[in-house]
Parts: structure tokens; C-alpha cells; sequence
């Protein structure tokens, strides 16, 4: 018996015995018609059930989308997009994908071996028509009944709108507003989902809250829309995404996430980004344009964000800190590969509004093949925050003489008193260092794949353990074929 | 006695075009330690390279037979995981890798090649420290990055322990005891004089005798201008060492 068969059979058995919590519905796969207007907004908003007030605020986003243009600072080379062209929702499709892993391409099938995923994730990652897992449905519902003991909400952002409403329109829009930049309007317009969690006052929460389950995450991943609060003194680690390249048909990707840290409260956000980034002549792959933004609102508050970028043909993310709370800390770790035709621009805004606030930035950035690589940071201090501190390291990695590293520091200090260093570096794969291992009987993938994993040590170690094993291996697997 | 490398007539030259081997013959048996002597530019560490597998070196002419098989048929780190170790001249940094962890992954990529089991980090850290004794290497040494920060005798030193942790079958020591002071080129010595063994073969390349004062030669040759001009036993060196390589210039 396949996996997928013996899946199919196990949910079948499971909604015939009336399993509430399966993700099976009855509705039919429905598509909004191509294009953006009012209209789609509402068929939106409508399909979702949403309330006014949530209607409304889309279509706030909508008419400022409307009246703005594509950014064109970033160091990226992109074919024009056409937005009219693209269908904004579409239901969760049957019988979609290709019937089974026969069906896979084999290159696709050799990587998740390589990164161990069993066989069962495999197939719902790389598209295969498996309604849904069982595993991940009965350990989603056990996280939940734990997490719901301490007061800690986390669900979808559907549920929250109508279960918790209340929260959700005090926190939704505050951090990034529906008109901060082009591709947040158009994400706050048309959200599909996304995840909402939210930490009681003084709640540590007990374990890593992740979208996890790689197949969850699969369907929400094109305007995906997250909030996440911790409440005073408050602490949560959350992962997003997953350690697997996940075969995706939309284009164009459009994400927002919003961090709200209260007072004394921590926030740890981990992502790992590896949707699918084009074949080595650069033809396919994820336009991703992500808007990421915490607000550190309370004193001594943090917020750190830790990113491994390697896939997608175009990443533009800037996951910031806006530092309010006097003495609070932003924390950016980043490690962005691009290889063959890939391009990156990515990096992060430090904003220091309060007294005595701080920051870290660490960015790696690894090109090889012809891949792009550009980190594009601002730290801002402003007028009132006395005694400011951040520090700036930026290293970049050339594997080959045929890719690029690009780094574009922004620095505004408006405080005498603030102390603000960046520090970078360039360097390449040397023939001398690759032969050293090779000598003591390495394999020159596995070289490449070492020398890597110590240029990121910094930032790999700020990832949680299980994560920081699996996204070592995906560095691996991401520079395949980057030496002769 | 089998020969552990066997190489005859072998001409190598730069990618530029220079011919820098112009002939080499030599024969090392298993249990044997052969010094490689010359002056600067004699090709001596160019021999190792190509030994070794090096890009940048193409060899024109002549056969290198290494436990039976030609050793130029195979990729750098298939030669390794047979168990030809070059110990060299300038080790490389690899900065953010720990140094332990570094020599457990090349110790399991050649188990893993004979079909044996890795070792966990336990296990592994127990064969460390029983090595650790034989060369006055401090543990600490281990915990820090592949060569960075290192002194140039422990960079040397580190290198005779790699050797010691990959009991190779083959080893080829370029210039190890170039830069050391007496007391560094003391202990690289002993590390030497504990590794040899009935089943391996050393090859010392030095540019001095006095490597050889601490660790005794069966065989000494001497390379001239791409070609070994002489060759004897350790007399040969002390020889040289009195006299300068032109008495050997004039001889060839």
C-alpha cells in the first residue's frame, strides 16, 4: 500500500467517524475570476465570512494598493508582474497536484531524501493529492488543548477573526499598516490566511510554536498575513515555514508578519524560507516580497528575528524592529544563499525610538553560480533615544567568479550619544581551503557544504536546535552543484 | 617487500606551461621513512601536491602506482580515503568550523569508505584524548576553529595530529619542520617517530637536515631541478648538510 493510500484511507476513516477537526470541507473548489478590483476584495471577504469592519480595512488596502507603485530600489532584475492576470483566491483544490509521487520530478523527490523527510511529508509537499495527514491534524489538536491551559491562543488568522475578534482589530494594521508599502497593500487587500497567536501576560510558552507541519503552512503561503502579540513580560519562540522546498504554483508571493511585544515580554521568530527558486537557467521560481516588522512597545521588550533565506528567485524582505520601550533590543540573524539565477535583496531597519534601545545585526550572504546577493540595511536613531547602541556585521561569501555580493548600509543618528558600529567583510571559497578537506578525505559537496555551515556558525546557532539541524542540511542541498 | 608507491618517469608541469618534475623515480616500501631533500625551486613541495592530487598541475609523462592501484586515476579525496595523508607546508583556516568536529567528519568519510562504523562524538572523543597524549597537543587546541588563531607550531603540530587521528598508509610531511623551534621540531619529531609502523610509509620533505637529527631516515634522496640527482641512506644528509647542495649540483 502507498503512504498516499494508506493516508487517504486513514482520513477517510477519521471523517466518516465525524472528525471535527479535519481540513476537509464541502465546498467546492471555487476561483475568483483573474484580476484585482473592489469586486474580488468583497468575493474575498465574502467567501471568508468575514465581518465589516474587516471588509472595510481590505478595501482601505485595496484603494491605497490602487494609487501606488512597484518599489524599484531594490537590486533585483525582474520581469514586469501582472497583477491583473493573477487570481487572487482560490479554494482548496481537489485532486490538483499529480496523483502520486510517480508523477514527482525525480530532482525534487532525490532533495527531500537528502533532507530526510518521510515519505508521508513528501508527498503532501510536493503537491500530491493527500487530503490531509493524520499525524499532523491529532498533534496540531494535543498542542492546542495544552496551550489553551495557559491562556494561549494560537490558530489560524480566520479563526481569530471570528473567535477573537477584539484582539484582532486592536493589533491588526498597527504595526504594518495597510499602506506602508506597495506589496503590504496588496497583502492586506487579499490575505488568504495565516497564523494568529497570542501570549497572556507573564505566559512563557512551553514549546516552539511553529505554522509546522510542513503541510499546513503548503496552502496559506501566497498572502499569508501573521500577528503575533506577547503580552507583558510575556515569551514565545515561534518557527515559520519549513526545512523542504514545497513545489507552489503561485508565482508571487506577498507575505506580511506583525510582532507586538509588550512590556519585559520576548519574542524569538525563526523562519526558514526554501519555497522553489527556479531551474539553474533561471526560468520559474517565487517572486517573494515580504513585509516583516516587530514593535517592540514596552520597556525592555525584544524581538529577534533569524532567517535562512535559500530559496525563491527573488527574495525583497526586510524583517525590522521598531524599538518604542526605552532599554528594549532588536535582533536580526541572517544567513541568504542564491545560487544560479537567483536574486536576494534582503536585510533589516532598526528603528530606535526609546532610551537606551539596542540592536544586533549579523547578515551572510552566500552567492554562488550567478546568483545575486544584496543586504540592505537601515539603523535609524532618532532625537530621544539617549544612549542608543547597535552593531553591524556583514559578511559575504563568493563561491565562483561569476556571482555578486552587494552591501548597502543605511545609517541615521540623530542622537549624540548613540554608538553605532557595521563592520563587513568579502571573501570566497579559496581552491586552497576546498583542497585541505578534500585531503583529509572529503567529498567536495560535503567541503563546500563545511566551509558554509562555519561562515554561518553565528547565525545557525541563534536557530533552534531541530531547526538549525535540518536547515545545515538545506544549506548543503541549496550550493549542490556550485563546484565543479 | 611490496612497494607502498611506486613512481616512475613522472614529468608534471604549471598550468602556465613550466615543467616543473622532469622525471622522477622512486620506490617507497611499506615500513619505510624516505627523506625528500633540495634546495628552493627543486620541486619538492610541487611532488607532493601532485602526490596528493592538486588542481593546477598537469602530469605529462610517467605512472604513479600507489598500493597497486595509479594513483593518478583517482579524485584528491578518494586518495585520502585510501589513506594518503598530506600533512602541509601551510594549513588552511576554515574559519567557524571547530577543529574537532572537523577531524571526526574526515575520520568518519574514511570509515565510511572502509565499510566501518562512524564514531559518535564519544567515541570519538575518547580516541582523541589516547592521541592527544602521544604529541603534548592541548585539548583546547580542538575546541577552536580549523587553524585559525594558530601559532605557526600549532598549526604544524595540529597537522602531526590529523595524521595520528587518520593513521594513514602513505604520509607525506611538506616542510613540517619549516619555522619550528627547537622545542616544536622536538615533539613534531616524536609524533613522527610514534607513528611509524610495518604497514605505513612516511615521506619527509625538508629543506634541512635537522628534522632528521630527531627522526632517522631508511632512504634519503635528493631532488635537483625537477630530478632525484642522489640518493642513500641517512649519511646522504649529513653530507649535505656539511657540504650544500652545489656538491650534488656538480655531481649530477
Amino acid at each position: 500500500m502507498t503512504a498516499s493510500t494508506e493516508t487517504l484511507q486513514t482520513v477517510r476513516s477519521l471523517s466518516q467517524a465525524g472528525y471535527k477537526y479535519g481540513f476537509i470541507t464541502d465546498i467546492e473548489a471555487e476561483t475568483a475570476p483573474p484580476g484585482l478590483s473592489e469586486e474580488t476584495v468583497r468575493f474575498i471577504s465574502t467567501k471568508k465570512q468575514e465581518p465589516e469592519w474587516l471588509f472595510e480595512w481590505r478595501l482601505a488596502a485595496f484603494r491605497a494598493w490602487r494609487e501606488m507603485t512597484e518599489p524599484n530600489w531594490a537590486k533585483l532584475q525582474l520581469a514586469p508582474i501582472d497583477y491583473q492576470a493573477a487570481t487572487y483566491y482560490s479554494a482548496p483544490k481537489q485532486n490538483a497536484g499529480p496523483k502520486s509521487l510517480d508523477e514527482v520530478d525525480p530532482e525534487l523527490l532525490r532533495t527531500y531524501e537528502k533532507l530526510g523527510i518521510p515519505l508521508r511529508e513528501r508527498e503532501a509537499l510536493a503537491g500530491v493529492a493527500v487530503d490531509a495527514v493524520f499525524d499532523s491534524i491529532s498533534v496540531a489538536t494535543t498542542f492546542k488543548e495544552e496551550l489553551g491551559k495557559l491562556g494561549i491562543i494560537f490558530c489560524s488568522m480566520g479563526e481569530a477573526v471570528t473567535e477573537h475578534p477584539e484582539l484582532v482589530r486592536k493589533y491588526l494594521g498597527t504595526v504594518v499598516p495597510q499602506n506602508d508599502n506597495f506589496f503590504a497593500a496588496l497583502n492586506s487587500a487579499v490575505f488568504s490566511d495565516g497564523s494568529f497567536a497570542y501570549i497572556p501576560p507573564g505566559v512563557r510558552c512551553p514549546m516552539e510554536l511553529s505554522t509546522y507541519f510542513r503541510i499546513n503552512a503548503a496552502k496559506t503561503g501566497q498572502f499569508e498575513r501573521t500577528l503575533l502579540i506577547a503580552d507583558r513580560g510575556a515569551y514565545v519562540s515561534y518557527l515559520e515555514g519549513c526545512t523542504a522546498p514545497q513545489r507552489d504554483e503561485n508565482q508571487l508571493h506577498a507575505a506580511v508578519v506583525e510582532l507586538i511585544a509588550h512590556e519585559d515580554a520576548q519574542i524569538k521568530y525563526s523562519t526558514v524560507q526554501n519555497w522553489y527558486p527556479g531551474d539553474s537557467e533561471g526560468r520559474g521560481g517565487i517572486y517573494n516580497f515580504v513585509t516583516k516588522r516587530g514593535a517592540c512597545r514596552g520597556a525592555r521588550s525584544k524581538i529577534s528575528w533569524t532567517q535562512v533565506e535559500t530559496g525563491s528567485a527573488i527574495t525583497w524582505k526586510y524583517p525590522s524592529c521598531v524599538l518604542e520601550g526605552d532599554h528594549s533590543t532588536g535582533e536580526f540573524y541572517s544567513i541568504a544563499i542564491t545560487n544560479n539565477r537567483q536574486q536576494a535583496d534582503t536585510g533589516t531597519k532598526m528603528i530606535h525610538i526609546g532610551k537606551g534601545t539596542r540592536s544586533t545585526i549579523i547578515s551572510k550572504g552566500i552567492s554562488a553560480g550567478l546568483g545575486q546577493n544584496t543586504y540592505r540595511g537601515l539603523v535609524r536613531v532618532q532625537p530621544r533615544a539617549e544612549g542608543a547602541r547597535n552593531h553591524t556585521q556583514c559578511d559575504s561569501l563568493l563561491i565562483g567568479d561569476r556571482c555578486g555580493a552587494h552591501t548597502v548600509p543605511y545609517i541615521e543618528v540623530r542622537n549624540a550619544s548613540a554608538r553605532v558600529e557595521h563592520e563587513a567583510t568579502a571573501s570566497k571559497i579559496s581552491e586552497d581551503q576546498l583542497f585541505y578537506c578534500r585531503q583529509r578525505g572529503l567529498s567536495a559537496e560535503d567541503a563546500v557544504s563545511l566551509i558554509v555551515n562555519g561562515f554561518c556558525k553565528e547565525v545557525l546557532k541563534e536557530l533552534p536546535m531541530e531547526f538549525a539541524v535540518e536547515a545545515q542540511k538545506l544549506l548543503a542541498v541549496s550550493l549542490e552543484g556550485s563546484v565543479g | 617487500m611490496a612497494a607502498m608507491l611506486e613512481i616512475k618517469n613522472l614529468h608534471a608541469r604549471l598550468t602556465d606551461g613550466r615543467e616543473i618534475l622532469r622525471g622522477i623515480d622512486l620506490s617507497v616500501n611499506a615500513g619505510e621513512v624516505h627523506a625528500i631533500m633540495g634546495p628552493n625551486g627543486s620541486g619538492k613541495s610541487t611532488l607532493a601536491a601532485v602526490l596528493a592530487g592538486r588542481t593546477g598541475y598537469e602530469v605529462s609523462e610517467g605512472t604513479v602506482n600507489y598500493i597497486g592501484r595509479d594513483l593518478l586515476a583517482m579524485e584528491a579525496d578518494e586518495r585520502a580515503r585510501e589513506g594518503l595523508f598530506l600533512a602541509f607546508q601551510y594549513p588552511v583556516e576554515i574559519p567557524g568550523v571547530n577543529n574537532m568536529y572537523f577531524l571526526r567528519t574526515a575520520v568518519n568519510a574514511q570509515r565510511r569508505h572502509r565499510g566501518e562504523p562512524e564514531l559518535d562524538a564519544g567515541q570519538f572523543l575518547r580516541v582523541v584524548r589516547s592521541k592527544l597524549k602521544l604529541l603534548d597537543i592541548r585539548e583546547d587546541l580542538l575546541q577552536r576553529a580549523v587553524n585559525v588563531g594558530f601559532s605557526g607550531g600549532e598549526k604544524k603540530r595540529n597537522e602531526v595530529f590529523q595524521m595520528a587521528m587518520l593513521e594513514p598508509r602513505l604520509a607525506i610531511l611538506d616542510e613540517t619542520d619549516s619555522g619550528l623551534d627547537i622545542d616544536a621540531l622536538k615533539i613534531v619529531a616524536h609524533g613522527v617517530n610514534q607513528q611509524r609502523a610495518p604497514d605505513r610509509s612516511i615521506v619527509l620533505i625538508t629543506h634541512y637536515q635537522r628534522l632528521l637529527n630527531y627522526v632517522e631516515p631508511d632512504r634519503v634522496h635528493v631532488l635537483q631541478a625537477g630530478r632525484i640527482v642522489q640518493s642513500g641512506d641517512k649519511t646522504l644528509a649529513l653530507e649535505l648538510e656539511r657540504r650544500g647542495y652545489g656538491v650534488v649540483e656538480d655531481a649530477a
